[in-house]
């Protein structure tokens, strides 16, 4: 746990210091939201209703486009090699990577949401729910998006790639995410939502270690 | 597991392949025509007149789309844990055939969707799952074009329909999940009329007979692409 | 450096790599006893990085087996990177973070429990300890990578050409380093260009007909 733990701290001390994105990934966030009203325009009512889900699909863009900060850099550094020799399964390995990935963007971004959908004129009501929600989805996103960022790190200019593996795999988080911010819009119970969600996190949770350390090991060859 | 490893040797595998193609190839053709004189034959559906035949078409594709992928990820398993020679060549062959099916499940879902909804495109649960479907296939094509060597591309291409086929069914159930409380209108409401599942099966059979010669045939090209290859990097080195 | 003694043997039997549908050696052998340094030599393109890095565990042997107290390798791998310190041509280097922090993190991973500034100090980075690793020249950041070495419990070391870049000065500091190292058991295989004054070291020519 020791190890898990430096390794997570590293990280987020990386994405945080000057160079590391993590600030990018949050102006990103805050800035394609912004394009929405002035794509849509500025009607009020349509914000409120498309406003959840435009939220979502620009936290999963923030999220992807950073994805490949996760390996990238200690691939072409020779740090994930190191990384790999240290006493601690590569499996274990990639989840701390995606929790300090979490941490810089997930986190921040749930935290940003709130302030965004009340520009969107999103109900302040739903609010709770809007961020427990994506408290739940947005470590699905680091964690299908480190198979994909596992799988191109060899790859030039593999960050398209990326995106083309990742996005359809994202496809439940978005809509559980979504309809349970509607739900509580509706004055329904955002409920069976959030725990469909909870289960694909937990799906993430299974599979990702297993897969996306078999990527790595692939791209140490 | 005893019937794999025999035909591991993709030199055994050529000399089958090429005894048993042209018959797969002859019987495809067979119950194809089979099939679309049957479906041709069988009688109008009330409500929806002569657009609902393309539901012959829209079916089987679909079905072959998810069970051709189904086939790809066991292929991919085969060849990660076991590190078996022929199964990623048939996983990669797969693909494309895979793709090209839900392709045309695609393209017949709006060709009908016209008719019966006045537009192309309507988000329905089954044509909103195939078209992510079809991204995971390019993605899983994509990988493939991404890595020079076939023996590390075939292990990422694994990760890939491997991580796919875990998640198609969430997806698809999502979709699902998502579509009912929209509800837009969906292509088929529950009507089953018996005479038109002698048609439909016999056409299922001849699509999926149709899968298995291109597989055969692709695979063949595969093989003798990759021994092409090793041809080239030999007499580079020399 | 560290006053564990080590006694174990490391060898390998008819050791073959292939890389990109390529055979790069073939039915290679070699053995390192307690306290043995292994150099190998060869021209550009002969393998000696793939040899180290089969020898790390980041590629399979297309054949043969290496061995550990003649127990298989393979066997269990996770043991073996555990024994194991690894210099590769990258060097690992966080610009962001200062030249402590940057070893600190691998001693802390690797569970020596050797401070930052005594691994620093071996190598003589230890008066640049608080600056940022933008900073330093690549002889410098070749050291600090090296520096880890310092602090390591690990009985075998895996050097790719761990001198280049390095002016004589830092040179000796290595080789004293490696010495040390091999006065407690440890071993070496290290990849080089250059004739390393150490003594008693064993040649494996590759590619050498």
């Amino acid at each position: 746990m020791n190890v898990f733990g430096a390794i997570v701290a590293r990280d987020t001390r990386l994405a945080l210091r000057q160079g590391g994105g993590s600030y990018w990934t949050l102006l990103f966030f805050v800035l394609t939201v912004t394009m929405f009203p002035l794509g849509v325009g500025p009607d009020l009512a349509l914000l409120s209703r498309i406003g959840a889900g435009v939220l979502w699909v620009t936290a999963l863009l923030a999220a992807m486009l950073s994805l490949d900060r996760m390996f990238q850099a200690d691939f072409e550094d020779g740090s994930l090699e190191l990384l790999s020799l240290a006493p601690l399964p590569l499996e274990l390995t990639v989840l701390a990577k995606a929790a300090a990935h979490w941490l810089t963007t997930g986190l921040p971004v749930t935290v940003l949401a709130p302030l965004l959908a009340l520009m969107l004129a999103v109900d302040p009501a739903a609010f709770p729910v809007l961020m427990l929600a994506m408290l739940i989805g947005t470590p699905i996103l680091s964690l299908i998006g480190s198979i994909g960022a596992a799988l191109t790190v060899g790859i030039r200019r593999g960050g398209v790639l990326l995106s083309l593996l990742v996005m359809p795999l994202y496809v439940p988080a978005l809509i559980f995410g979504v309809l349970a911010v509607q739900a509580a819009l509706d004055g329904l119970t955002p409920r069976p939502h959030l725990l469909l969600l909870g289960a694909d996190f937990l799906v993430a949770l299974a599979i990702t270690p297993w897969l996306a350390a078999a990527a790595l090991r692939l791209n140490l060859e | 597991m005893a019937n794999l490893h025999w035909l591991a040797n993709p030199g055994r595998f050529l000399r089958i392949a090429a005894v048993v193609l042209p018959w797969l190839a002859a019987a495809t053709a067979v119950l194809l025509a089979v099939g679309l004189w049957l479906a041709l034959r069988a009688p109008q559906d009330a409500t929806q007149g002569a657009p609902a035949k393309i539901m012959y078409m829209h079916v089987p594709s679909a079905i072959l789309s998810m069970t051709i992928f189904g086939a790809m990820a066991f292929a991919s398993a085969i060849a990660l844990i076991w590190r078996h020679p022929l199964a990623d060549i048939a996983a990669k062959a797969s693909a494309a055939i895979g793709a090209g099916f839900t392709a045309s499940c695609l393209i017949t879902g709006s060709l009908w969707g016209r008719p019966s909804w006045g537009t192309f495109w309507v988000w329905d649960a089954r044509l909103t799952s195939e078209l992510i479907l079809f991204f995971i296939y390019l993605g899983y094509i994509a990988i493939w074009q991404a890595i020079e060597d076939p023996q590390r591309a075939s292990r990422a291409a694994a990760i890939v329909a491997l991580a796919g086929s875990v998640n198609l069914p969430i997806i698809h159930y999502s979709v699902v999940w998502w579509n009912t409380l929209h509800q837009p209108p969906g292509l088929m409401q529950g009507r089953t009329d018996p005479s038109m599942a002698v048609p439909l099966l016999t056409l299922m059979g001849a699509f999926f007979l149709f899968y298995v010669t291109l597989l055969l045939w692709r695979m063949e090209r595969e093989i003798v692409g990759r021994k092409i290859r090793q041809f080239r990097l030999l007499r580079a080195q020399a | 450096m560290t006053a564990a003694t080590f006694a174990a043997t490391f060898e390998a039997r008819g050791l073959t790599c292939i890389r990109g549908e390529r055979v790069v050696f073939e039915n290679l052998a070699f053995s390192v006893a307690p306290g043995g340094a292994l150099l190998l030599r060869g021209a550009n393109g002969t393998g000696k990085s793939s040899l180290l890095r089969i020898c790390a565990g980041f590629l399979q042997p297309a054949g043969g087996e290496l061995r550990w107290n003649a127990a298989p390798v393979a066997g269990d791998l996770d043991a073996h990177r555990a024994r194991l310190a690894y210099v590769g041509h990258l060097d690992a280097v966080k610009p962001a973070f200062t030249v402590a922090e940057n070893v600190a993190f691998w001693l802390k991973l690797s569970g020596a429990g050797t401070r930052a500034e005594t691994a620093l100090s071996a190598l003589g980075l230890g008066h640049l300890a608080s600056l940022p690793a933008a900073y330093l020249s690549a002889g410098q950041r070749r050291r600090l990578n090296l520096a880890r070495l310092a602090g390591s419990a690990a009985p075998l070391w895996l050097l790719d050409e761990p001198t280049s870049s390095l002016d004589d000065a830092s040179s000796h500091a290595l080789l004293t380093l490696i010495e040390a190292h091999r006065a407690g058991g440890g071993m070496a295989v290290i990849a080089t260009h250059q004739d390393l004054a150490l003594t008693k070291a064993e040649t494996l020519r590759i590619g050498a007909q």
